[in-house]
């Protein structure tokens, strides 16, 4: 007899080693996928491992790319650590990104002042985007998850307008983005880097939020908030506002993302701005346990995955195996938190030395 | 002259909601049996894409329509052992799953992008009731599709209020723990719900691929996914709330379309957005009045037997 | 049928349940299983009814061993059981739910199906409307809906966790009564308890458990209330004694308070009552009359229609939880875990969970981790609790977690405590700690309002008693009117 049965939970360690199991355990599904589709598993991911990391170039772009996949994925962890679903980090970014767009095409002011008010903008349009589902969620727990997505693809079309149309770049007929940035708006490298300077942005704000969450009297609220509201209620916090702040401040980080994709990579806005930066966040803080250090290491693999899946594009392997190893990584490792605390029993129960007709209780 | 506009936009709300209809009643069976499924989005353009394949290569629609529901559910079936067996959290998969859809189906699509379905499903008037004044060229010059889902609905309503499995469905989604004291076997009605679920979400990727816009293009369901979910809550879990309120937003959706035909001068983009905006609004009148109207008892909640004692 | 359950062995992960337990019972009689929480009894009915694998040991029934591998082989082989939380389905009807795990046709005939259910409730005096929603129903209908349930399903075997502790004692004598009818007729029923009192009333026979193990199984002619305590606790346990303090002031005054509730439009009504400093005042009632929503109402987790409540003279009706919190007014909740703990954090993060913002624990928004340990140790020595302070607390027991929430709610000697429940689900050591805390905070001046199901807990505490039907105060008895009968009857709604 075979079954599955609860088990003390094991030790740290061999959770943690589960859980590296469980992205060999992806990637060999997504080696089996590859060469059932015809590709040469081995010399996809040596290509992919060379997109990614194989010179000093292509690490660089890996920690450029891991800039808006490490500040969403704080922005729904510190969602996640109050109990929401921000969903929306997409739409965040594109409205943080709009907004210090406006700015960088509509003020002639020095680099000292203007890259500090995208900043601002940005903050302020991915906070206010995300204060739209917080409000009904607040008051009369409208599901958050919803709302925010659908919030996605509002954002993303009215970048579509702005970029069609009114803010088009007039000497690029038709193509899908406006006018380049002046230098001023443009965030600086990192001195000796190619690394824009939206990377301090991850390391302020990861360290803010683990002091934040771990060592205040707010984020202990947020902590039992998340946990249980009812608690929290019982407790006399306040839930209602909390909800609303948690949420406004995790579309700020998002939108920070977006002034950081703007400023600091693209130097205009355009369509197409998060290509899922915002559906990646939700896997990368989930895999991260929620840990703002964590969900930094976590964004970096997949900062990997991604530019590794663009490499594979020019041998004919579409770019999309990397959404589909995201997600095998996370199914894996869902798996293998299941074992930490079960285990598959297989047992000679004493049914087998029984009479078939005693052991048999059929309805 | 204005008439006729009216019918056809009408016409246009009921082919526009039919893929709703499939995906949010698939969405009830699988949510009445307690499984939360986040997937709808990415099992939708694994039907697209799989159904669209199997048209260019086989020209057989009915074989299309039946990879297209099978592979869907193949899909759906990677949520049921994750969540129903290893109780993974049922949000954080789902979203996972839409993922995995989306990036499968663009991984087999690629090749697929531009090229016409050498078979599609064409409207066919029916006899006598095609030629209804109003309701004729409104409900039944529709396709084949079209149809299946006027059966579809009050089946699955029937079956759900009426029928033994039905109601044992409804028990394993209302209360896990009571249902398994009972005898019933709440991890294969589960199954059950979340694969007829995926099919039928599958059923709503293949009409849109070889139906409504007949053709294969990245992440061609649009948000239609999640705007299924949303109305599974403003339908109460009811089948017939939800295909009425399908064709609403089917009719939203037209809307759109018939004002940039007729010429407006609003741009597309906010027209575009019209669904997602309704769908929002709606969402909020519905839990403004109410805080939890309808919701099945232990939605999202894994169930094991042994988990208590004492 | 006979029943013989033979060296039942069952582990769990933190703990072995049953250490190799035997049990048998015959057609005909009525058998208590008698013991503490935490003896064992409801995991070795539950292995009997399908719901557990036994780790080891054998099932035999009427002579034949058997092996169950889901409930629903046991349900088939006659076994019926009616668990201590209802296995009912709120918002299906109660003709459905009978339905629910019974082959048959394919479709369902929804008047046909309820005519058949009337008339078999009529038969055997289960009066209950079949097309009801169980929700809307009292605990006592729903106990007679799970009865139904077993004869519908032919059970030969019928089996009842803790059937009586929802029901009044007028209640209690009517369902006694229907299960010596049920045996007579041939069957064999079994029922948990740890009241001896009802034990030796309504059973033939006893088997006592006790840390999962089978002390021993008499009859209860031969048994004594005293020796089977004895058996039951396996040691002496000292029942605190109130010494009730001479009345102070009035500290927490309740007038006219009107509070919507869920389901219904008014859950409490004009509900009128003063808690003095040093004084319990006990509200009896059957489970659901509106002593959840007096509680909430009262510590501001729920909104009222109308009325006053003031703490020490002060109104407090519109005041928010954090005013009333620093007024003094503590809340036990009725949900250790999830409302008055937090099963994810540590016991340290929650000790602080109402005195988080205050000063040595933060300062202008930081926390002092220290002082938050210090604080901890404090709260844990005072009441000379050893948890670990590291681990979440959800892996403690229920009187664990129960001692925990005490040592932060009556640490600071509170004006005064709402408690919902207290002893609910603990065995006897936590349920006597639990009183021993509660009269200590009295004797400490602490105004205390207690709500609870369990009469006897209220008898053995109470300075005055308040009963509560349909969500008002029917009447309010002082210790010299303590009366069971005449409680029982208030409790089901009849005049005294």
């Amino acid at each position: 007899m075979i079954r599955i049965e609860r088990r003390a939970p094991m030790s740290r360690e061999a959770a943690a080693g589960l859980r590296l199991a469980g992205v060999a355990g992806a990637l060999l599904a997504g080696a089996a996928f590859l060469s059932a589709t015809g590709h040469d598993p081995g010399q996809a991911y040596l290509d992919m491992l060379r997109g990614a990391v194989g010179s000093p170039y292509a690490a660089q772009q890996t920690a450029v790319k891991a800039i808006p996949l490490a500040l969403t994925g704080l922005g729904v962890a510190l969602a996640f650590h109050a109990g929401l679903w921000n969903i929306g980090a997409e739409g965040q970014l594109a409205m943080g990104a709009f907004l210090a767009s406006w700015a960088a095409l509509g003020l002639s002011w020095p680099a000292w002042a203007l890259l500090p008010a995208m900043g601002l903008l940005g903050l302020v349009g991915g906070g206010l985007w995300a204060l739209l589902p917080a409000v009904p969620r607040a008051l009369w727990g409208t599901n958050e998850i919803i709302t925010t997505l659908l919030l996605n693809y509002v954002a993303l079309l009215w970048v579509d307008y702005l970029v069609f149309g009114p803010w088009a770049d007039p000497s690029a007929f038709s193509f899908p983005y406006s006018r380049p940035f002046p230098d001023a708006a443009r965030l600086p490298l990192l001195p000796g880097t190619q690394v824009h300077a939206g990377a301090l942005f991850v390391v302020a704000i990861a360290a803010a939020l683990g002091f934040v969450l771990r060592r205040t009297a707010w984020g202990y609220e947020i902590r039992v908030t998340g946990h249980s509201p009812r608690a929290a209620a019982y407790a006399g916090m306040p839930v209602r506002a909390n909800v609303l702040l948690v949420m406004v401040l995790s579309g700020a980080v998002a939108g920070l993302a977006g002034m950081g994709e703007v400023s600091g990579v693209i130097g205009r806005i355009q369509q197409g701005i998060s290509p899922g930066y915002g559906y990646s966040a939700i896997i990368i803080a989930w895999l991260a346990r929620l840990s703002p250090w964590g969900t930094v290491g976590v964004a970096v693999l997949f900062a990997a995955l991604i530019n590794g899946g663009f490499a594979l594009q020019t041998s004919g392997v579409p770019a999309a195996i990397a959404s589909m190893l995201q997600a095998l990584v996370l199914f894996s490792v869902l798996v293998g938190d299941f074992f930490v605390s079960h285990r598959v029993a297989v047992r000679r129960g004493r049914a087998a030395a029984l009479p078939a007709q005693e052991a048999a209780a059929e309805p | 002259m204005t008439v006729h506009v009216v019918l056809a936009w009408l016409a246009s709300a009921v082919a526009a909601g039919t893929p709703l209809v499939f995906a949010a009643v698939g969405e009830i069976v699988a949510e009445r049996g307690g499984v939360f499924n986040l997937g709808v989005e990415g099992m939708m353009l694994v039907g697209a894409v799989s159904g669209f394949i199997v048209a260019v290569h086989t020209r057989d629609l009915a074989l299309a329509i039946a990879v297209a529901m099978g592979a869907a559910a193949a899909v759906a079936l990677l949520l049921a052992v994750l969540t129903i067996t290893l109780g993974a959290d049922q949000a954080v998969t789902g979203l996972t799953l839409t993922l995995f859809g989306a990036g499968l189906s663009s991984f087999l699509g690629k090749p697929y992008i531009g090229i016409p379905s050498p078979v599609v499903f064409r409207p066919v008037p029916l006899p006598v009731l095609g030629d209804v004044p109003g309701l004729g060229p409104v409900l039944f010059q529709q396709n084949l599709l079209v149809y299946a889902s006027y059966l579809l609905v009050p089946a699955v309503w029937a079956a759900l209020s009426h029928t033994r499995p039905g109601l044992a469905l409804r028990a394993a989604g209302e209360d896990a723990a009571t249902a398994d004291a009972l005898g019933l076997n709440v991890a294969a009605l589960r199954y059950t719900g979340v694969l007829t679920g995926g099919a039928l979400a599958g059923l709503a990727g293949a009409y849109l691929s070889l139906a409504y816009t007949p053709a294969w293009t990245d992440n061609m369901t649009s948000g239609q996914g999640w705007i299924a979910i949303a109305l599974v809550i403003f339908a109460t879990w009811n089948p017939l709330r939800a295909a009425a309120g399908a064709y609403l937003f089917g009719g939203v959706e037209a809307l759109g379309f018939r004002i940039q035909a007729v010429g407006g001068t609003t741009p597309s983009y906010f027209l575009r957005m019209l669904p997602y905006l309704f769908t929002l609004g709606v969402l909020l009148v519905v839990t403004m009045r109410s805080r939890r109207p309808g919701v099945p008892g232990n939605l999202g909640r894994p169930y094991f037997r042994e988990e208590r004692y004492g | 049928m006979d029943v013989y359950l033979q060296d039942i062995r069952k582990a769990f992960p933190e703990t072995v349940a049953l250490h190799g337990v035997s049990f048998e019972a015959r057609p005909g009689e009525v058998h208590a299983l008698l013991g503490e929480n935490g003896a064992g009894k409801t995991t070795l009915m539950n292995i009997l009814a399908g719901l557990y694998q036994p780790d080891e040991g054998s099932i035999w029934l009427g002579g034949q061993r058997r092996r169950w591998r889901s409930p629903a082989h046991a349900i088939a082989a006659g076994i019926g059981m009616v668990h201590q939380h209802f296995k009912l389905v709120p918002p299906l009807t109660v003709h459905e739910n009978l339905l629910l795990g019974v082959r048959g046709p394919l479709w369902l005939h929804r008047r046909r199906d309820a005519a058949r259910v009337a008339s078999l409730a009529r038969e055997h005096g289960l009066d209950v409307d079949p097309l009801a929603r169980v929700w809307q129903l009292s605990m006592g209908e729903r106990q007679r809906v799970e009865l139904l349930r077993l004869i519908l399903r032919d059970a030969r075997v019928l089996v009842l966790d803790e059937p009586t502790s929802v029901l009044t004692p007028q209640e209690s004598q009517a369902l006694f009564a229907t299960l010596r009818s049920l045996a007579r007729s041939g069957r064999t029923v079994v029922f948990i308890s740890h009241k001896l009192e009802e034990v030796l009333r309504a059973a033939d026979r006893i088997t006592v458990m006790r840390g999962g193990r089978a002390i021993a199984t008499l009859r209860s002619q031969d048994a004594r209330a005293a020796d089977l305590a004895a058996l039951m606790v396996g040691r002496h346990v000292t029942p605190p004694q109130p010494s009730p303090p001479p009345p102070g002031a009035p500290v927490l005054e309740v007038d006219r308070l009107t509070v919507p509730g869920d389901r219904r439009p008014l859950a409490v009504r004009e509900v009128t009552l003063t808690v003095h400093a040093g004084e319990i005042v006990g509200v009896a009632g059957v489970a659901g009359n509106g002593q959840r929503e007096l509680a909430e109402a009262l510590a501001g987790l729920r909104p009222i229609a109308s009325g006053a409540v003031r703490l020490d003279g002060r109104p407090l009706e519109r005041a928010t939880v954090r005013d009333r919190i620093e007024a003094g007014l503590a809340l036990i909740p009725e949900d250790r875990l999830d409302v008055g703990l937090v099963g994810e954090m540590t016991a340290a993060d929650n000790l602080i969970l109402k005195s988080y913002r205050q000063p040595p624990l933060s300062r202008r928004g930081v926390l002092d981790p220290r002082a938050v340990r210090a604080r901890a140790r404090a709260a844990l020595g005072r009441f000379s609790l050893a948890v670990p302070a590291e681990a979440p607390v959800r892996l403690l027991s229920g009187g664990m977690l129960q001692r925990l929430l005490l040592a932060r709610e009556l640490a600071e000697a509170p004006r005064a405590v709402v408690a919902m429940s207290p002893t609910r689900g603990l065995d006897v050591g936590a349920a006597a700690d639990v009183h021993r805390a509660l009269l200590e905070a009295q004797s400490r001046g602490t105004a205390t309002l207690l709500l609870s199901e369990d009469l006897d807990e209220l008898l053995l505490l109470a300075d005055r008693l308040a009963v509560m039907y349909d969500g008002r105060i029917s009447a309010i008895l002082k210790r010299a009117e303590f009366d069971r009968p005449r409680i029982g009857l208030l409790m089901a709604g009849g005049a005294a």
